[in-house]
């Protein structure tokens, strides 16, 4: 394992393996070579992967189990070139990452941090009416989604409850969402949209693919949601768009620097809503992802098919 | 009052300010201004009680600022002849949307997880995840119980039902067109769902419909939501309830005694507290503000009005 991930997980793999916890280790380096001999497979999450570093120090390495759905950390093509298997946890964490792409939408619409904190710290007795918070509309409003897959998928399909009305962007159009309008271009897509969600997995093309003119596309009334990867937005444009009221609000649960957020996030305390990525933190989903993580080991080690596979 | 409505009230008819005068001059600034009287503008937390209505004798019209109308007296008002009205259906969607987001906030911890990051623990490490059990739960697919489908009730519904959720609920009759299990009892209604939302009106048989018994058939796992009215539920019953771990979390937008707040609340990371702002979006205050001057519009053009209760 690389990294402290999840107790449940660890125990779970305790029961069925030799488990070398690399955190641990004095001397990292050292570690991995007294023990390259007998490491086969790792257990990594969505922000460590696999370094090129690591995959060179393991020339027995066989399999890396990602306890994520998001394998931009992992070299796909270098693991195939060398036979390494990889699998990763899609599916279960979905309705999850789903989830909170709308919680945040509307804890930013609805200002639900600072209305809390107005009536913990006893504001709400001192002025009944706060006008200083103004609350946007989420019903109906147009939702723009980036990356139409398993996550943005079940993002539109909660948005519709509220009667949203979904538009998206993508590398291709998916026909089997008619009713959905596609964008051929991003910028097209944010000026369509009172709320855009990027839901888009990390590669090349989607780097920063939330840049200024996207920005300044949806607005100063507009809102961003990214629950996918920090680095598909520019995060230094996406600062000062908030910081000059060029946009109206961000909910944010990955950042291009994690666990380092920009300061001006954290002082822009109404119109931006923060989450250690947590898209797929509840107990349930977790549980769901190590019980995947120690299945596709299982399989592997017994010759069976892996039930996750990416390569 | 919101800026807007006051503006136009204010360009349209003689205003006057009642929640400018010193409580105790209230009643002498009403017998001062007695005659002239003839319409007050209300909202959910203030009302129009038996006292104001019986200073006023020439008044016609109570116009409320809100949909729940708990805090005016209708006998009185029907005694005398007065209309009242309210700004039903405008606000349905925001006070829905309210309550979905307080269940996302309060089962995924959002504001909290906001405050950590912003506190700079982040750094520090993961938010529970390895340091103590994750108790982070999901939403979708878990059986959510409305008490009270009426316009909002069925709003809510219709939202949860696209995260997957099982809806069952309980009013006072089964609404057969609504194909939404039906409890009778809301104790049984409590027992079969993870997240109970209170969504009805309040009247005598509703107070404290959520008491003691119906939080701990909701149980330690549940969570409870209201954006009815805060004397919907026993609030030292809830307040212990949470205190003691007997219930995982509460969602609250009302409270039995605005704006006060338990106490012991303000100190609890599983829940969310919110000063009655189930309404209060830019667009349906606009909307619920153009409702209440369409009735008093209508009522003194002689035209029937838009949204009367009585």
């Amino acid at each position: 394992m690389t990294k402290p991930i999840y107790s449940y997980l660890q125990a779970e793999l305790e029961k069925r393996f030799k488990v070398l916890k690399l955190w641990e280790a004095q001397d990292g380096s050292r570690f991995l070579e007294d023990h390259n001999q007998i490491i086969r497979a790792v257990v990594s999450d969505g922000g460590t992967g696999l370094s090129p570093e690591l995959m060179a120090a393991l020339p027995k390495l066989e399999i890396v189990s990602s306890f994520s759905v998001g394998m931009d950390k992992i070299d796909l093509g270098k693991c195939k070139e060398k036979g390494i298997r990889v699998s990763n946890t899609p599916d279960v964490l979905t309705d999850d990452v789903a989830d909170l792409a709308i919680g945040l939408t509307l804890a930013v619409l609805r200002k639900l941090p600072a209305s809390d904190r107005y009536v913990r710290s006893g504001m709400w007795k001192k002025a009944l009416y706060c006008e200083m918070l103004l609350y946007f509309q989420f019903s109906g409003k147009s939702v723009g989604i980036v990356g139409l897959g398993r996550i943005g998928q079940a993002i539109a399909t909660r948005a519709e409850g509220f009667g949203c009305k979904i538009s998206y962007h993508s590398r291709t159009p998916k026909p089997e969402s008619s009713n959905y309008t596609y964008y051929p271009s991003v910028v097209d897509l944010a000026a369509h949209s009172d709320i855009l969600v990027v839901a888009c997995a990390l590669t090349n093309e989607t780097r920063h693919i939330i840049n200024r003119e996207v920005i300044d596309a949806l607005g100063p009334r507009g809102v961003l949601v990214n629950i996918a990867r920090g680095a598909t937005v520019d995060e230094p444009e996406l600062v000062s768009a908030l910081v000059e009221g060029r946009l109206g609000g961000a909910g944010l649960d990955v950042f291009e620097n994690e666990p380092n957020v920009p300061e001006q996030l954290i002082e822009l305390d109404e119109k931006v809503v923060l989450a250690p990525h947590a898209g797929s933190g509840t107990e349930e989903t977790r549980k769901g992802m190590a019980d995947l993580v120690v299945g596709n080991l299982v399989a592997h080690f017994e010759g069976k098919e892996l039930l996750t596979p990416v390569v | 009052m919101y800026s807007y409505l006051e503006q136009e009230l204010q360009s349209r008819f003689n205003l006057f300010k009642l929640w400018q005068q010193p409580p105790s001059k209230i009643p002498e600034f009403l017998k001062s201004n007695q005659r002239t009287i003839k319409a007050v503008v209300s909202n959910a937390r203030v009302g129009a009680d038996a006292q104001l209505i019986d200073s006023l004798p020439n008044l016609e019209i109570v116009a409320s600022f809100s949909v729940g109308f708990d805090k005016i007296d209708l006998k009185r008002c029907e005694e005398k002849g007065i209309r009242v009205t309210n700004t039903p259906d405008v606000l349905t969607d925001d006070v829905a949307d309210l309550g979905i987001a307080l269940i996302l906030a309060v089962l995924r911890k959002i504001c909290p997880c906001d405050g950590f990051v912003r506190s700079g623990k982040w750094k520090d490490g993961d938010f529970g995840i390895v340091t103590f059990p994750c108790f982070l739960l999901q939403f979708s697919s878990k059986p959510v119980g409305i008490v009270g489908l009426g316009r909002i009730g069925s709003a809510i519904a219709k939202r949860a039902q696209a995260f997957g959720c099982s809806i069952s609920y309980h009013s006072r009759t089964q609404k057969p067109l609504k194909h939404y299990k039906y409890y009778d009892n809301i104790v049984d209604l409590a027992k079969n769902c993870s997240i109970l939302v209170v969504a009805c009106s309040l009247t005598d048989e509703t107070r404290h419909i959520v008491n003691r018994e119906v939080i701990d058939a909701l149980g330690p796992r549940g969570i409870l939501i209201n954006v009815g009215r805060g004397a919907h539920v026993d609030e030292p019953e809830l307040v212990s309830a949470l205190l003691e771990g007997r219930l995982a979390g509460a969602g609250l937008d009302v409270y039995e005694d605005e704006p006060e707040v338990p106490d012991p609340l303000l100190r609890l990371d599983n829940v969310l507290l919110l000063p009655h702002v189930g309404s209060d979006t830019v667009e349906t205050c606009n909307s619920m503000a153009d409702l209440v001057l369409a009735n008093l519009e209508a009522h003194f053009n002689s035209r029937p009005l838009p949204t009367p209760v009585i």
